[in-house]
């Protein structure tokens, strides 16, 4: 079957690009595909949504050659094919964009894209046809990154059209994006959405996976929903509202995205304030929190909030500034004496900061109070799981045994974990960075009520988020930052997308900065 | 001595792959175990004098120091960490004590030994932790200047501790029957895995070495597990130095004699299957693995094969158990490599 038959012959006389029929994948005894099938017309955008082990990536992958199916068949262009790796899937003009771009930092932008298949002449690295070749693609392509940048000094979006170019350089005529705007910023989601859109209008067809599901309801053809592993309904997405889609993933109506929140008493004491704090990433920063209060912490990414909240925490050192913590002085500065001290940090990222992947949730939750569930140096086993259970079953992480490794979890669970690693350690104030990122509706929803509760506990509650809806929604007050400095604070009714928006975006639109 | 996991019940499934499941988990947590008891097996039935109590005990004798260096590398892989250095401590520890051991008192001169292991140990430590040197590197470079100063101690001569028999003591002496030279390996082994496998200090070297970022984060102070890692693994070669001063009652500078004991024991470590990458191993499975080299060495002899195979065979084996690991782990798929490969090869190079 390899390598025969043309593309686009098929097609042509009204059938799918992509068809997929009674699609199944199991690991170990977990059943992640059920008889799967999906249609997917050539030119449109297609998205598959569904909560975090509903199959959206395993099935991604499936496509792509990741991984291989275990029964169904699957046919491109009208020609059955079965890859066994991304490399074949690639020479059937199939392509995978992966969430986490892997770019080559040591190389140009132009030699990321084209690794592998360079332009030669007689065997040699041809620099000047490297570069035409470049230049050709990325105008057909439609957007404009320097060929000739060092592709380590690239941002998340910018690498990721790196892989899309890399895409379009093997003739890709089906694209596979797995959650592709889940590390980008407002404004580079919206530069992606037109690439997208861009590409679906020459021909090209997108498969993407998403939690937004305003992003797929704005930017896909069809979507289809998949949970536990069954296509529940593939449909036109004008047919559909979040409500729907929701309602089709959960298997249940969600009655409202944001739980009700209660403002902090007038006189609810200070716990932490900050003030013109400078750190690397961060110009000059001032704020406080009560007690029972959730802070939004908003702006564009880049902007410094992620910065801001290391150097509070102590994982960066402040350059100058106070940070004055539960009226008492100022905090020691590690992240164990931050810690120790009642403040506590989630992550900005669950992967590379926060877990620890090949260990068992067990000992990842316990891992931040552990000398006090020992003594003399020695754990005390029995009360380490003790503790950890009520404090995972309090968070509600579901799926494996809490024995097994976290990296066997969802997205979803491995955020609850997180927080509960942070719960053992009965914190103060709790910095939260992204709480929220790949993470599905009904884990959301948990860890929303969550943080609203924590706050009514009398806790302080920093909240990062790169999701304007989440801040507004949460939050009893706002705090704008904008290239390392906090410009505003909203609060009340005061505190509206477009106000948030504005703040973020001024200097920016006015001073039309290089690059 | 790792339960960590036995404890909870394996996922829910069903289905033949659930049986399949099982049992490729209790192979990858059994590891070497199995094919170290089938190797023992079929020793014990294909030779008379391999069983017997004095073999046995002489393959534990000659793998002592081997034994213990293993268990201490064990730590500094899983915290993240490699220690190239321990053979030329081992040597260093071992003149050391023997060039103090034929002026002052034996004790005296032991601590020195092992003091000057530990010593070692903590300047790999700080040098890779707090000055960021590739652990690598750092150790490499250090095992030429610890060559370098055991040749400036024993000036490049056999040092003979024959007139001082008090100092064959420690490592000569027999408790019910077995030498203490083993009861010594056995205690330190035990101590070294108990370290790992119970105390907040192991359970952090595990944390530091799956995600140093991650631990930081979550206030484990991961400099300090590190230099903790490599003080205990100077430490444990300057005993095993020692000790095989000790047992042999005299000392040299044989540098091919180090470099092939930090070979051997990495070779151990890792055919145990303890990760290279850190994050995950187990004392025990490093003793086994130590093990399983050396009974290879032991069967190969006492079968009388061609001596001049066997490196080749323990690099083979060596490959096997890091391939082992990789596809227990789900890194490799045996049925997609070769198709990879042999479309690699129709496709010819590129």
């Amino acid at each position: 079957m390899a390598g025969v038959g043309s593309p686009a012959t098929a097609d042509e006389s009204g059938l799918n690009y992509l068809e997929l029929l009674g699609v199944a994948k199991h690991f170990g005894g977990v059943q992640a595909l059920d008889r799967v099938s999906v249609s997917v017309g050539r030119g449109s955008v297609h998205a598959l949504v569904g909560e975090n082990g509903a199959g959206k990536s395993t099935l991604g992958k499936i496509i792509a050659g990741a991984l291989s199916r275990d029964a169904g068949t699957m046919t491109l262009a009208g020609g059955p094919v079965s890859f066994t790796s991304p490399r074949e899937a690639l020479e059937h003009k199939v392509a995978a964009i992966a969430q986490e771009p892997s770019v080559v930092p040591q190389l140009t932008v132009a030699e990321n894209v084209f690794l592998g298949v360079e332009p030669r002449r007689a065997g040699v690295l041809s620099k000047r046809g490297l570069r035409r070749a470049y230049d050709r693609l990325a105008e057909s392509a439609g957007f404009a990154l320097d060929g000739g940048r060092n592709a380590g000094q690239l941002g998340t979006a910018e690498q990721q059209k790196v892989e899309i170019l890399r895409a379009l350089s093997r003739d890709a005529q089906l694209i596979v994006m797995d959650e592709p705007s889940a590390a980008l910023g407002a404004h580079e989601t919206h530069q992606l959405h037109q690439i997208i859109t861009g590409l679906a209008t020459s021909g090209k067809t997108i498969l993407f996976i998403s939690h937004s599901l305003g992003e797929v309801l704005s930017l896909a053809d069809t979507v289809t929903v998949l949970r536990d592993g069954k296509v529940i309904k593939t449909a036109a997405t004008s047919a559909e509202t979040e409500a729907s889609l929701i309602e089709a993933m959960l298997g249940r109506p969600l009655t409202s995205t944001f739980p009700p929140r209660q403002p902090p008493a007038s006189d609810a004491p200070v716990l932490l304030a900050v003030r013109n704090l400078r750190a690397p990433g961060v110009e000059d920063a001032s704020f406080e929190v009560r007690s029972g209060e959730i802070l939004g912490l908003a702006g564009l990414v880049g902007a410094g909030r992620t910065e801001l909240a290391r150097a509070v925490f102590g994982a960066t050192q402040p350059e100058s500034g106070e940070i004055v913590f539960a009226g008492d002085g100022t905090l020691g500065r590690s992240p164990r004496r931050s810690l120790d001290g009642g403040l506590a940090m989630i992550p900005e990222s669950r992967k590379d900061e926060g877990l620890i992947f090949a260990r068992s949730s067990i000992e990842n939750a316990t891992l931040s109070w552990l000398d006090k569930l020992s003594s003399f140096g020695i754990v005390r086993r029995r009360e380490q799981r003790r503790a950890a259970r009520a404090v995972l079953d309090r968070c509600e992480v579901r799926g494996a045994s809490y024995g097994a490794p976290v990296s066997t979890l969802s997205g979803g669970n491995q955020q609850k974990v997180l927080l509960a690693r942070m719960l053992l350690c009965s914190p103060r104030v709790l910095l939260a960075d992204e709480p929220t990122r790949g993470v599905d509706v009904g884990a959301k929803r948990a860890i929303y009520d969550f943080l609203v509760e924590l706050a009514a506990d009398g806790l302080g509650i920093v909240l990062i988020s790169s999701e304007l809806e989440e801040v507004i929604g949460l939050s009893h007050r706002v705090v704008v930052m904008r290239r390392g400095r906090v410009v505003c604070e909203l609060e009340g009714h005061g505190i509206t997308e477009s106000a948030i928006l504005a703040a973020a975006f001024e200097e920016r639109e006015a001073a039309a900065e290089p690059g | 001595m790792s339960t960590d996991v036995s404890a909870e019940k394996p996922v829910a499934a069903g289905g033949a792959s659930r049986a399949w499941g099982s049992v490729s988990h209790y192979l990858n947590r059994a590891g070497i175990l199995i094919p170290f008891l089938l190797l023992f097996l079929v020793l014990s039935l294909t030779s008379e004098p391999f069983a017997t109590k004095a073999n046995l005990l002489l393959i534990l004798e000659q793998q002592s120091s081997a034994l213990i260096i293993a268990a201490a590398m064990t730590l500094v892989l899983v915290s993240g960490g490699i220690d190239l250095s321990v053979g030329a401590v081992w040597g260093f520890a071992a003149v050391t004590a023997a060039h103090f051991g034929l002026e002052t008192d034996p004790a005296f001169a032991m601590l020195l030994g092992i003091g000057a292991g530990t010593l070692v140990g903590l300047v790999n430590g700080i040098v890779t932790s707090v000055f960021k040197i590739n652990a690598l590197i750092a150790t490499l470079a250090m095992t030429f200047i610890v060559n370098g100063a055991s040749g400036l101690v024993s000036n490049g001569q056999l040092l003979n501790l024959f007139g001082k028999p008090d100092f064959g003591e420690l490592a000569g002496s027999h408790f019910l029957t077995v030498k203490t030279m083993i009861w010594t390996m056995v205690a330190a082994v035990v101590v070294m895995g108990l370290l790992l496998s119970t105390t907040t200090a192991g359970r952090y070297m595990y944390a530091a070495g799956g995600n140093a970022q991650a631990a930081r984060l979550a206030g484990v102070r991961v400099d300090a597990v590190r230099i903790l890692a490599f003080v205990v693994s100077g430490t444990a070669a300057g005993l095993a130095g020692v000790l095989d001063t000790s047992n042999g009652l005299s000392a040299s500078v044989q540098i091919t004699a180090n470099d092939n004991l930090t070979f051997t024991v990495l070779a151990g470590v890792v055919i145990g299957g303890t990760s290279i990458l850190g994050g995950e191993g187990a004392v025990w499975k490093s003793v086994v693995g130590v093990l399983f080299i050396a009974l290879i060495d032991n069967g190969w002899s006492l079968l009388q094969n061609d001596p001049l195979w066997e490196p080749i065979i323990v690099g083979a084996l060596m490959l096997a158990a890091v391939a082992f690991d990789s596809f227990s782990r789900g890194l490799l798929r045996p049925g997609a490599a070769v198709k990879q490969l042999a479309h690699g090869l129709r496709r010819g190079p590129r």
